[in-house]
């Protein structure tokens, strides 16, 4: 299986702060990465590298096989992005923020039409098409948002904290929903603090203090550092980074 | 596919203020509303104001003197007062603005001897009313003298007529409506732009714009581009009222002054996109784009104190002022009906003042983007 995302040695510093030191892994085709750690880990600044919105400092990444570096357009133009913020427009229509953002990839007339109509199937989202999203509860502005980052059909989508102050029945169904997206053929990285969310990814990425603590399929990690859940793992690895650092 | 992409913009962002109540109302009510008030408020002109006449001729001639001021539009007769003493009174009380003494045997001085025995007493306490009440005054009496006795002004010592070119009855219009203008451009370009480029910031759907395939640039202008419209149409109403409601002269070149208008709408929306840049939050704009714009606008610029009376440390800032280069510029199309060659160093200074806001915003902005 060809690799949707390489990432070789990735760092970037603020100053002589170190968010990220020196990330290396990689992401296939239709795989749901998790990158999870607690808050400051790294893993905003991380998602935000491979987005584009921030340069690296030193490292490679290549994203739908295209190089961060020199060809930063082609993949702004193949990925879905939906940031930590709530970011649709709340005094516009679902039906209007669909259509705004697919114009933004460059859809229109019929094109944009037909791919709004086939989101609003997808999500199941008839009944409040037409409704501003100010309106709406937080679980479906998410998975509008969630709609909106799908619009111009991205072979990458990048999710970063979108379970964040969402209630557990939302977060499942928006998990469902991730699920889906990703048997589409889909890469899906997604962001979370939510240690059990590990556990509906096909690989996690644990970091702690801006470098891998844990990486691999959740149950061989489970296996090999003899724990009952991610969140325990997650605990153990916290603990030892503190004492090291 | 560009094109359809800035229509996409332009429809959203033209939403967003049409389905906003405030953001509507500062837009397109608050120019009428604002130059309305500037109109009727600051007025230099002075209607109906009170006086008296204290008398020591008190014949025909003096009568006809004092129909004739009460005639004249500006002043408005409270009586005959009856000694000297009641001037201060009747100042005091407010019952009237200005006294006029007419001095024994008016008629006879003024045929014998050619000399105009009267003394004007203005209340002071507001000293503009009060010089230029008094100059109305004169201003009469030397017409009904000259009127009734052909004076000749030989005999006189001297004699100062002075006339107030381009605006001979000193219309107040003619200074508020081009200063409203810059205020009310400043206001709905500058302000609004860089609030409306900073919500997206502070709501997060920046970040969804950087993440896309569009351009810094391109989301910037299009952003922009339905204030410039709205601007412009501010621009042609204030000029329509200032024609209709505050008989404003329009005495140049029509597209000149659209021209010069849309360059000052550039400026503005240059010095609001550098203002987004440089702040984080709406409140940081508005903070920013208040005291940073709107107050040099009214002190600095030229629209209610003239920059000639100011220090010389505030005249060397006011030419940094954006403002002050469109209100100079202004004046000289709208009232003196000038031609280009005339605001050429206006327009001139405009242009690089453009260019180098946009040249720093763009620099900000990519640091931003980092």
């Amino acid at each position: 299986m060809k690799n949707v995302i390489e990432v070789e040695n990735l760092v970037k510093k603020f100053g002589s702060f170190v968010a990220v030191n020196n990330l290396t892994f990689t992401v296939g085709k239709g795989e749901i990465f998790g990158l999870l750690g607690a808050n400051g880990a790294g893993k905003t600044t991380t998602i935000r590298m491979l987005c584009g919105l921030l340069s690296p400092t030193s490292g490679k990444i290549s994203v739908a096989g295209y190089d961060a570096y020199t060809q930063p357009e082609q993949i702004r133009a193949n990925i879905g992005y939906m940031s930590q913020k709530f970011s649709l427009y709340s005094d516009l229509t679902v039906w209007e923020n669909i259509r705004f953002f697919g114009g933004i990839y460059g859809l229109w007339g019929k094109a944009l039409k037909g791919r709004a109509l086939e989101l609003v199937e997808d999500f199941k989202m008839h009944d409040f098409k037409d409704i501003m999203v100010e309106s709406l509860p937080v679980g479906w502005r998410q998975r509008i948002s969630l709609a909106v980052s799908l619009v111009h059909k991205p072979p990458v989508i990048f999710l970063d904290e979108p379970t964040s102050g969402v209630d557990p029945v939302a977060r499942r169904m928006f998990w469902e929903t991730i699920h889906h997206i990703s048997s589409l053929g889909t890469t899906v990285i997604v962001t979370t603090h939510y240690m059990d969310e590990a556990e509906y990814c096909h690989t996690a990425l644990v970091m702690v203090d801006g470098k891998i603590g844990a990486l691999g399929k959740p149950g061989e990690l489970k296996q090999k550092y003899v724990v009952e859940t991610m969140n325990e793992l997650f605990l153990s690895l916290a603990r030892n980074g503190n004492t090291k650092s | 596919m560009a094109q359809s992409s800035f229509l996409n913009f332009i429809t959203k962002e033209f939403k967003h203020i049409f389905r906003d109540t405030r953001t509507l109302l500062i837009v397109l009510v608050m120019p009428v509303i604002q130059l309305l008030i500037f109109g009727f408020v600051i007025s230099s002109e002075i209607k109906n104001a009170n006086y008296a006449v204290l008398d020591y001729s008190n014949d025909y001639l003096t009568k006809r003197l004092v129909q004739r001021i009460s005639s004249s539009g500006y002043f408005n007769f409270k009586g005959y007062l009856n000694s000297y003493g009641e001037i201060e009174k009747v100042f005091k009380n407010g019952d009237a603005k200005l006294v006029l003494i007419i001095g024994n045997n008016f008629s006879q001085k003024l045929q014998n001897d050619r000399f105009a025995n009267y003394q004007v007493v203005t209340d002071a306490s507001d000293p503009n009313t009060a010089s230029i009440l008094a100059s109305y005054v004169q201003g009469i009496v030397n017409s009904f003298t000259t009127e009734y006795f052909g004076l000749t002004r030989q005999k006189e010592r001297v004699s100062v007529q002075s006339r107030m070119l381009y605006n001979e009855e000193m219309n107040s219009a003619f200074m508020f409506v081009p200063g409203t203008m810059v205020l009310i451009l400043m206001l709905v370009t500058a302000m609004m732009t860089s609030i409306s480029i900073t919500r997206e910031k502070e709501l997060g759907t920046m970040e969804i714009l950087l993440v896309s395939p569009l351009k810094p640039w391109q989301i910037v202008v299009g952003k922009v581009i339905p204030y410039i419209g709205i601007a412009f149409t501010n621009v042609l109403v204030i000029i329509l009222m200032g024609y209709t409601v505050f008989h404003l002269p329009l005495r140049g070149n029509m597209l000149l002054l659209l021209g010069v208008s849309s360059l000052f709408i550039l400026l503005a929306l240059s010095l609001g996109i550098l203002i987004s840049t440089l702040s984080k939050s709406q409140a940081v704009a508005m903070f920013i784009s208040m005291f940073a714009l709107m107050l040099p606008t009214i002190l600095l610029s030229g629209f209610i104190f003239p920059i000639e009376n100011m220090p010389k440390l505030l005249q060397w800032l006011s030419l940094i002022m954006p403002p002050r280069w469109f209100l100079s510029a202004l004046k000289t199309i709208m009232i003196k009906g000038q031609g280009f060659q005339y605001v050429l160093k206006e327009v001139m200074v405009m242009i690089a003042m453009t260019l180098v806001f946009i040249g720093l915003s763009i620099k900000k902005f990519k640091v931003r983007l980092e």
